[in-house]
């Protein structure tokens, strides 16, 4: 037996070679299934042919007879029509929400990893709380609270408002703010690791050359938290860029319209506008592939790191 | 000089605006869940008839059809999703995290993939093939439970790959240098140290599922796949009677259940077995 642990068949820990990707192997078949095949089936039917008779889209999975009709129509209402003011109201909002969650998000995840003292605990699960309560939960909370007789105009009327806006109704600032109420959990919780992991002797090491609290910030602890920063806003924005049910919810006009709403009305919602819905969902993986990108290096980094 | 650890006072103001901001209206939806009346704005008293109230007076979660069902259906697709891909992610990780030859590369990349793709992007393809290459799986049921664990895979591969790396392979071969086969290594040394990252990965798959909207709402069937997130998103806007709080608050209970299970099990089991905690914090990042 102990001869056989020497040879090529077996590796260090003396399984087969077969055994490790044996164990692998259907979990690869699973996501080559049902992540990879269906991936693949968006360029099919985005680059494939409409059946003249049942008007439904019609795959093609040989990229040699792919045909760019649709893809070259999406493309120009992307670049001139009604699409294109939605791509810009998407990037808008998105950009927007984005910056109030780091202008919000930053200081009290800063506060509750390195400030919060003896309660520290208790803030924290205060800003985990979000996370586990469900988002159209948190969504249905805030269209009662703005409902023509909900909580917001309550209290408006109390301090003597008598006319109030339909807020549920295509206002972008409601949208905006429903955007940064749902995913702002998300950026603060990385953030707070990143900030967490700041070893107090380099802020100590700042104050002892002579640093103020100010110069000990700028030059020390947010360089130190920018990666923080930066997986946060990677982590809400992928989201945030195909995000349909906010907007949905908070508004339903077609003044509020992101991309997310196009892709779920020709997808969900019409039965032969399939291939329409899948250019666009390729028009949408090209706004975030640079996102994508980031995140996947970062993640592998992680494993990589932890694997050593 | 001042005290240079002195009181941030308006980082404290900031956070507490910002915890009330982020709480408050979810905790005026509960309450209003638990109404006597039917305004979800007006006070009218205590009352648990949303929950379990009579069928002829209310609907409640308990006997309204549409919105037991959808507690029924979220149940059902969580367990059967937790059933499945945990243990296909325990293997995967166990495979990724060993298998060293020309294919490991490439699954690994493939793993990763699911977690950074937007999950609109997930539901267009998955609807996609289901529609027009394997048009035997019918939407509903099947077609959500074969999503779910597409999604939840990897985040199993990711707790339990943390957790692998933690411990190293010296106790394998410690038993295998005292005579156990290596079959017996894995049942007997590694299975048992991977204990917490098991029951943790149950608790998160369960968890992801019955939260998951996009997914669920992208397959499915008919009236009866409805789940208790597509049935908030259809009725929020539709003037809806306090049961539409309460169904939501069963939601979060169940979930937070399943978190403080994930929690705890796995803090007491890495106590028993020894071993660090961070995989927990790395699912806490790949979570929306």
């Amino acid at each position: 037996m102990p001869t056989n642990l020497q040879s090529a068949e077996y590796d260090t820990v003396g399984q087969k070679r077969w055994v490790w990707p044996g164990f692998a192997i259907p979990g690869v078949v699973w996501l080559c299934l049902l992540f990879l095949v269906p991936f693949y089936a968006i360029f099919a039917i985005a680059l494939g042919r409409i059946d003249p008779i049942l008007l439904r889209p019609v795959p093609e999975w040989n990229p040699v007879y792919w045909d760019p009709t649709v893809f070259a129509e999406v493309a120009a209402d992307l670049f001139g029509g009604q699409l294109g003011l939605v791509a810009l109201r998407t990037i808008g909002y998105v950009f927007a929400a984005s910056a109030l969650c780091v202008l919000i998000g930053y200081p009290v995840a800063y506060f509750v990893s390195r400030k919060a003292g003896r309660w520290r605990w208790l803030w924290l699960l205060l800003i985990l709380a979000p996370f586990w309560i469900n988002y159209l939960m948190r969504m249905m909370s805030w269209v009662n609270l703005l409902s023509p007789d909900g909580q917001v105009n309550q209290i408006l009327s109390f301090f003597g408002v008598s006319s109030f806006p339909d807020w549920l109704s295509g206002q972008h600032l409601v949208v905006i703010l429903g955007l940064v109420y749902g995913y702002i959990p998300f950026f603060i919780v990385p953030l707070f690791a990143a900030l967490d992991r700041i070893d107090d002797a380099t802020l100590e090491a700042s104050r002892d050359l002579g640093a103020s609290n100010l110069q000990t910030f700028w030059r020390v602890t947010w360089p130190l938290s920018r990666n923080g920063v930066l997986g946060g806003l990677v982590i809400i924005m992928l989201p945030m860029f195909g995000d349909y049910y906010t907007p949905n919810l908070l508004s339903g006009s077609p003044r509020t319209r992101m991309l997310g709403n196009s892709i779920d009305q020709f997808i969900n919602q019409t039965t032969s506008q399939g291939s329409r819905g899948a250019a666009l969902t390729i028009v949408l993986m090209m706004f975030v592939a640079g996102l994508m990108a980031y995140y996947l290096v970062t993640i592998n980094r992680a494993a990589e790191e932890a694997r050593r | 000089m001042r005290n240079q650890w002195g009181k941030p006072r308006g980082l404290v103001l900031v956070t507490a605006l910002y915890v009330l901001w982020s709480l408050i209206p979810v905790a005026i939806a509960i309450q209003f869940s638990f109404n006597a009346g039917r305004s979800r704005s007006t006070w009218q008293g205590f009352s648990t008839q949303w929950y379990v109230g009579d069928p002829e007076a209310a609907s409640s979660v308990f006997y309204d059809p549409s919105l037991r069902s959808a507690l029924n259906q979220s149940l059902k697709l969580a367990v059967l999703t937790m059933l499945v891909a945990a243990p296909l992610g325990v293997a995967l990780a166990i495979g990724l995290a060993r298998w060293r030859g020309r294919g490991a590369k490439p699954s690994n990349f493939l793993m990763l993939f699911p977690l950074v793709t937007p999950e609109i992007v997930m539901g267009v393809a998955l609807f996609l093939v289901f529609d027009n290459l394997y048009d035997f799986v019918p939407f509903g049921t099947w077609a959500q439970f074969l999503g779910h664990v597409t999604f939840s895979v990897s985040f199993v591969v990711i707790i339990v790959r943390g957790r692998l790396f933690a411990i190293g392979r010296d106790y394998e071969e410690a038993a295998m240098d005292l005579g156990a086969s290596p079959w017996e290594a894995m049942r007997r040394v590694l299975l048992p140290l991977l204990t917490p990252a098991l029951v943790a990965s149950f608790a998160i798959v369960f968890a992801l599922s019955i939260d998951d909207f996009v997914i669920s709402q992208f397959l499915i069937g008919g009236a009866n796949s409805v789940t208790i997130p597509v049935r908030l998103y259809s009725g929020a806007r539709l003037a809806p009677p306090p049961s539409l709080n309460a169904l939501a608050t069963v939601l979060m209970v169940v979930t937070i259940g399943a978190v403080v299970v994930a929690g705890l099990g796995y803090k007491a089991l890495t106590r028993r077995f020894g071993g660090d905690d961070s995989a927990l914090e790395t699912v806490g990042r790949f979570e929306i």
